[in-house]
């Protein structure tokens, strides 16, 4: 867990940002769980099928996208690397 | 015949975007290259999302899903959901901002630079040249085969249709020859035209078109097999689980379900990513990337594998899974003109990849080994030229290998190339994110990358679908490996110097 820690700490440290570890371990805490979640090995034989036409094992990994774009709009809303950009640009 | 003067239409409209988009063409190999970074977070999606969905996404997930059933979703869609925004997250805006501030236009460039050694240059090259070929290779055989199941004959439970050319070919289809050579003459039209400028209008355009067309061909084939609930029905039961089948021909294993999470990270080391990220106008035009690509995947995947799995009650097991898409929409939708709007729909997923690889093969070999380290002046109108040579060369020989290579899956295929880029992408996390990360670790981790997957390759015979130690995919073995030799390498080599660890963290 240390090593994907340490790269959000760099990237946002990098941006100026002093995010503390704790946001840091959160965001990865979420990422190993939603990486955990993926592999629904209760769904693996389910043959049910959600609204009559989508099986489970589809529907269920269809919801994980949208999951994975609420959780890549979080990390942008509370992990943004502001000052990456004036980086770039040379106005450090 | 209404379904080729559609698919020629789409294809005029094509080359006329990419006259309009000639007319903001500024001159300069830097707006060829990286369109004088001016592109907003619409494009930008648009641009990244139509390249990273090509003849794979399509015609490779519905190919698949016919042959594997619902898990072909979780392998590659749901996965690319949450690893592709991480790639585009935590490398992809980083890297826009070193090639930002130091003027980078390619990927070796700021290699070469991290590791101090101009000669890893010439090492990469070679190797990401290699490893963008069958990306080539998939859209041109995709189009290839989805040309001729549109136009080719079909067996259906009421008779056969002929096909649309019988004095051309046996069944009447256009050969894939034919579509190669259509497919890769247009793409170079534009990307010729204006650059990368061009191909982020032309992404933008074909990427909102194979979006709708793949909407309205869902639409269009569950309608005709009686509405959803019916067409899933009559598809067969062993595809909507992903039990393993006795013979492991339907179905995944768990073991590979897990292994396939290594293979998204490829987006991370794609060098045509790379020079779409350099377009953008600012890091906030990553967010809305990084936000709506989970969801432009399901958008695109969850209807083609859908289509696969009704596939299955629709055509018997063993038919080329490569024209599953083509053959449901020829069979089903039997109106010749959304017949011609779906297969543009295709070819525009195709087209919308090709055009940035094309693109950026040229933008390598002219800066990273013409123009490295040379004393001589070049204007911009030949720095062009020699890019646009290079890719005619390029295209030159996928086409023939694309011929050659007809047959295999281009799932298959694909999931080599990403593969390839996948385990190369603890060099660009340690460039990045390490500052103990030095020349002969990255040395060591390129060449151990390299023979692992040649070795790989070479035992799945040459592009087939292969697994190990009972079923892991090779790339997640590929990626340990090139893991442990940058950093047994870096750790065993003296760390980078003061200003390079000054310059970069």
């Amino acid at each position: 867990m240390g090593n994907g820690v340490d790269i959000l700490k760099v990237f946002l440290n990098h941006s100026g940002r002093k995010l503390h570890t704790m946001k840091s371990k959160v965001i990865f805490a979420v990422f190993v769980l939603l990486a955990i979640l993926h592999q629904d090995i209760w769904n693996w034989d389910k043959a049910y099928l959600v609204f009559g036409f989508m099986p489970i094992g589809l529907f269920y990994h269809a919801m994980y996208s949208i999951v994975a774009a609420i959780f890549w709009a979080l990390v942008i809303k509370f992990a943004w690397p502001t000052k990456l950009e004036e980086w770039a640009e040379g106005n450090d | 015949m209404a379904t080729v003067y559609v698919i020629a239409i789409y294809l005029g409209l094509l080359l006329a975007l990419a006259l309009f988009s000639k007319t903001l063409f500024r001159g300069t190999s830097k707006d060829y290259f990286v369109a004088s970074h001016s592109i907003g977070p619409f494009m930008l999606l648009m641009s990244v999302f139509g390249t990273t969905m090509t003849a794979f996404a399509l015609v490779g997930s519905t190919g698949k899903a016919f042959e594997r059933g619902i898990g072909t979703y979780g392998l590659m869609a749901s996965s690319s959901g949450l690893i592709h925004a991480a790639c585009f997250f935590l490398i992809g805006i980083k890297l826009w901002a070193i090639g930002k501030r130091y003027g980078y236009v390619t990927q070796i460039q700021f290699f070469r630079a991290r590791f101090e050694s101009n000669k890893f240059g010439y090492l990469l090259f070679p190797i990401l040249v290699l490893l963008v070929i069958p990306y080539l290779l998939i859209g041109i055989i995709g189009a290839g085969k989805t040309i001729a199941g549109v136009t080719g004959e079909k067996i259906t439970p009421k008779g056969t249709i002929p096909g649309l050319f019988p004095e051309w070919t046996e069944n009447g289809a256009i050969p894939p020859w034919f579509t190669g050579l259509v497919i890769s003459a247009v793409v170079l039209t534009y990307i010729f035209a204006g650059g990368s400028r061009a191909a982020a209008w032309a992404n933008t355009f074909q990427t909102i078109v194979f979006m709708v067309m793949g909407m309205l061909a869902f639409y269009l084939i569950s309608d005709r097999l009686g509405g959803l609930n019916a067409a899933i029905e009559q598809a067969k039961d062993t595809h909507k689980v992903r039990t393993l089948s006795h013979e492991g021909e339907v179905g995944t294993s768990p073991l590979t379900f897990l292994s396939y999470m290594f293979i998204p990270l490829s987006v991370g080391m794609f060098p045509h990513l790379f020079q779409h990220w350099l377009t953008a106008k600012s890091a906030k035009s990553f967010k809305l990337t990084v936000i709506a690509h989970p969801i432009c995947i399901a958008i695109v995947w969850v209807p083609c594998v859908l289509i696969g799995v009704w596939a299955t009650g629709l055509f018997p097991a063993g038919i080329p899974s490569g024209a599953i898409l083509a053959k449901t929409v020829g069979v089903l939708v039997k109106d010749p003109i959304i017949v011609g709007l779906v297969t543009a729909g295709i070819l525009a997923a195709i087209m919308s990849s090709l055009d940035s690889q094309f693109l950026c093969l040229g933008t390598m070999f002219t800066n990273d080994v013409v123009l490295h380290n040379t004393k001589k002046e070049y204007t911009d109108k030949q720095i062009l030229f020699m890019a646009r040579g290079f890719i005619v060369a390029i295209v030159i020989l996928t086409y023939i290998a694309a011929l050659v290579l007809y047959k295999k899956s281009v799932f298959d295929l694909a999931i080599w190339c990403f593969s390839g880029f996948a385990a190369l992408t603890p060099l660009v996390l340690a460039a990045l994110y390490w500052k103990r990360a030095t020349k002969i670790g990255a040395y060591a981790c390129v060449i151990a990358v390299f023979i692992s997957w040649i070795t790989f390759f070479t035992m799945s015979g040459f592009g087939g679908e292969y697994f190990v130690l009972g079923g892991i995919v090779p790339a997640a073995i590929m990626w340990l490996i090139g893991a442990a030799a940058m950093i047994i390498g870096s750790l065993a080599s003296q760390p980078p110097s003061e200003e390079t660890i000054a310059k970069y963290f």
